[in-house]
């Protein structure tokens, strides 16, 4: 692999998983605090109240983590990969620009209303500005998610003369369907790693035996939030992205479940090493036909193997995509278990007594993270060799005349700086777990 | 329709340094002129609720360039790779600069976020005017519509420049003195006390370097590339351009001497704003020129997208324009008036964000 390319690439990835990280706690948590604050509002409690600006603290530190890791993701596009920008400038610029003019103004004015105005405000105001800032950031997901689906499965574009795309409808490019199933799986992801993270806070405050009132809210809203989208994260969002994939990339499909060769009644691998050389899988634990089922709903019916298609059209990393398409789906399986059984408990009232589960909420907190993290990994691999699927190669894309030496210099820039901003926030978010949800009016001192 | 998204991303670009242009310089004067720890807290709070969405400017127009000039877009991010990574670094580090450092009553953590700020804001306003620089001087196209410049080579100006030689260097600093002026009369406008009149006596003693250096730039302008007489030339009505940046330049001082700040703050956005569209002006249609070969420039119509796309465009912008000029009319208005710690509790005003541990702690 050409050298430069390979530097490109793994900027882009460093730069976007580490982005990644913080807005889906902000499209996660923004609703969960539209609920709190709504729940303040219904029942005249202050306990809501404090609750909501408790989150409204980590969601402030998080946002401007999103933000700031941001700004590089719309820079790198002409920086590192201007040859797929002027190809697909045409289409895709459409989006981006719409994802600065209608989410990042609406965020960013409502965000100073929310964090900074809750005493100039009243309480129904103060919760639209939640609610804005609620909108904003799902907005922005969705644009990024037609932005990606597009180069998934391009669609309302036509050829220029110049060998570049253009658009040719625009209802086409927003209404991309490949976009719809998209948007909804990564959005339910992004709930359920904010209903993670506010059910393992309030369980660590329950274990510690403080904060309990506020520590029951927390798990009683992340429990019940992760429970309804662990499950919508299966189905219907999963599933659905999973027939799109069969339909429109079955090179990938067959990638990610290491199907060396088509098969009637293929087999759902559950555990196992792929031999990419010797085209088989080692250790292989496996559910009959399953596959089969999953995809067509058939038993019987015949799953194309990547035999079936031209090697130069594999994916170029099998192992991995294989990887990270079963730990997405191996810790979504779980998220769900977790939560069934949490919410049993929960509507036993025996929840915040069971401290076997407590801690199982708690230590479960990072692998919401993983899973998102897994699940975009195995969409981006996966659409390889392909950076615009069947239009344009990833070898075509990236900027020819910026050398491997100054796209290795600004990784290393930002591998330093990332290192930084993520010490500063974890150190932060834990000073306010530490400090606790209840504040006393500073006036006081 | 590619004149109409020349314009249109000129006005957004405008829009920018004029916005983020007063935090920016509020940045740079931010060492120097607030001295005690309240003096610097009403700094950041002047800016606190507003300048994430000044720098959102930055992004959208970004991206509307993108969208309208995807050739442009492609070409000169890639040619002015490490300067435009510097700049993300310089945006980051700012960021979190303002935003993590009311965190914490510490002074060793307030005092290490305070030179960061300070000294990002004076450094982003001198790479900003060092890259308008550069678009005015020319960049060394090739006939593919790509370029690479290194940072610098022997500072002169020639066929293969660097992002840095005398003239860039000299809008550097243009940049950082018209900022560090905008800034200092937005401090005037929004605080008072000692704090405002430091402000405002900054501003006075900057005034005649701005003076000179808008001449100075002026002239060599003139000599760097002298096709900018030619747009003036043909349309005369553009010696206006010239004529409101001087007298803006001229209210600024006048008012600011007579105490009427916001009228001297508006006269810096007007100064601003006349310096940004005399240099588009003499440009146009040009986008970014060649200093190779001038039949390698590129022009609105070799670098725009296509033609439906534009047509489209030009609906979703112009209902999005309206809503975000909405929401910034709101927000400017709830912020409004001068910043006074004093009638504000520390509590829950500035946010949960400024209610540090600390404070909390104390108060138990």
């Amino acid at each position: 692999m050409d050298s430069a390319l390979l530097v490109h690439r793994l900027h882009f990835a460093f730069t976007i998983t580490f982005h990644y990280l913080f807005p889906q706690l902000t499209m996660g948590l923004a609703p969960l605090i539209v609920v709190l604050k709504t729940l303040a509002l219904r029942r005249h409690d202050e306990l809501y109240n404090q609750a909501a600006r408790f989150w409204a603290r980590i969601f402030g530190i998080n946002f401007i983590m999103g933000v700031v890791t941001g700004i590089p993701m719309e820079f790198q596009f002409g920086t590192n990969w201007s040859h797929f920008s002027r190809f697909a400038g045409g289409v895709i610029g459409q989006t981006l620009a719409m994802e600065g003019m209608f989410a990042f103004f609406l965020e960013s004015a409502f965000l100073g209303l929310f964090l900074y105005g809750e005493k100039r405000l009243s309480p129904k105001a103060h919760l639209w500005s939640a609610v804005a800032v609620f909108v904003g950031s799902w907005l922005s997901g969705f644009f990024i998610v037609v932005t990606d689906a597009w180069m998934q499965n391009p669609v309302g574009y036509s050829k220029a003369a110049d060998g570049s795309v253009q658009l040719s409808s625009f209802w086409e490019l927003l209404l991309n369907p490949w976009a719809f199933w998209q948007y909804a799986h990564n959005m339910s992801g992004a709930v359920i790693t904010g209903a993670f993270a506010m059910a393992s806070v309030g369980a660590f405050y329950l274990l510690g035996g403080r904060y309990k009132e506020h520590g029951r809210i927390f798990v009683r809203v992340g429990v019940v939030a992760g429970l309804i989208f662990a499950v919508l994260q299966l189905f219907p969002t999963g599933d659905g992205q999973g027939k799109m994939l069969a339909h429109n990339q079955p090179t990938t499909l067959a990638a990610m479940e290491a199907l060396f060769e088509s098969t009637p009644g293929a087999p759902l691998v559950l555990i196992g090493q792929p031999d990419v050389p010797q085209r088989k899988i080692d250790n292989p634990v496996i559910l009959p036909k399953v596959l089969s089922f999953l995809t067509y709903r058939r038993w019987e019916a015949e799953v194309k193997g990547l035999n079936a298609f031209p090697p130069d059209t594999w994916p170029d990393n099998i192992p991995l995509l294989y990887y990270t398409y079963h730990i997405m789906v191996g810790l979504g399986t779980i998220f769900i278990a977790i939560m069934v059984l949490a919410a049993l408990l929960l509507w036993r009232g025996r929840l915040y007594h069971a401290r076997w589960m407590l801690w199982i909420l708690l230590l479960s907190l990072p692998f919401p993270y993983i899973a998102n993290t897994a699940g975009w990994i195995t969409a981006e691999i996966g659409r390889q060799p392909w950076l615009v699927y069947g239009l344009m190669r990833t070898t075509e894309g990236y900027s020819k005349l910026v050398s491997a030496g100054n796209g290795l210099f600004t990784l290393l820039g930002f591998m330093g700086m990332y290192t930084v901003l993520g010490i500063l926030f974890l150190f932060l978010v834990s000073r306010e777990i530490e400090s606790g949800p209840v504040m006393q009016p500073a006036a006081a001192h | 329709m590619p004149t109409i998204w020349f314009m249109i991303v000129s006005v957004m670009i405008a829009a920018y340094v004029v916005l983020d242009g007063f935090d920016l310089g509020a940045g740079i004067i931010y060492l120097g002129a607030a001295r005690t720890t309240e003096e610097r807290r009403m700094i950041l709070r002047s800016i606190g609720p507003v300048w994430d969405g000044n720098e959102v400017w930055l992004l959208a127009a970004g991206g509307t360039l993108y969208f309208a000039y995807p050739q442009l877009y492609a070409s000169a991010f890639s040619g002015f790779y490490l300067p435009l990574m510097m700049v993300l670094w310089l945006l980051m580090l700012r960021g979190i600069g303002i935003e993590l450092r009311s965190h914490m009553e510490n002074p060793v953590w307030q005092g290490f976020f305070d030179v960061v700020f300070c000294l990002s804001s004076a450094l982003l306003a001198i790479f900003f005017g060092a890259a308008l620089g550069n678009v005015i001087r020319g960049v060394p196209l090739g006939s593919d519509g790509y370029f690479f410049e290194p940072l610098w080579t022997n500072f002169r100006l020639g066929p293969s420049p660097g992002i840095l030689d005398w003239y860039t260097v000299m809008a550097g600093v243009v940049a950082l003195v018209t900022l560090t002026a905008h800034g200092a009369l937005y401090v005037t406008l929004k605080t008072d006390g000692e704090l405002g009149r430091r402000a405002k006596s900054l501003a006075l003693s900057v005034w005649p370097l701005q003076l000179i250096l808008t001449l100075v730039s002026l002239i060599a302008t003139w000599f760097v590339r002298p096709s900018i007489k030619e747009n003036y030339l043909t349309y005369p009505i553009g010696f206006l351009i010239p004529l409101v940046v001087f007298a803006s330049l001229g209210l600024m001082l006048v008012a600011t001497r007579k105490g009427r700040e916001l009228q001297a703050f508006l006269a810096s956005c007007v100064y601003i704003t006349g310096m940004l569209v005399g240099a588009v002006f003499a440009l146009y249609p040009v986008i970014l020129p060649a200093s190779t070969d001038p039949a390698n420039n590129l022009t609105i119509y070799n670098s725009a997208a296509g033609h439906h796309g534009l047509t489209v465009g030009l609906v979703w912008w112009t209902l999005a324009m309206i809503l975000s000029v909405g929401y910034f009319v709101f927000v400017y208005r709830m912020f409004r008036g001068k910043v006074r710690l004093e009638t504000e509790s520390a509590g829950s005003d500035f946010g949960p964000g400024d209610i540090s541990p600390d404070h909390a702690r104390k108060s138990l």
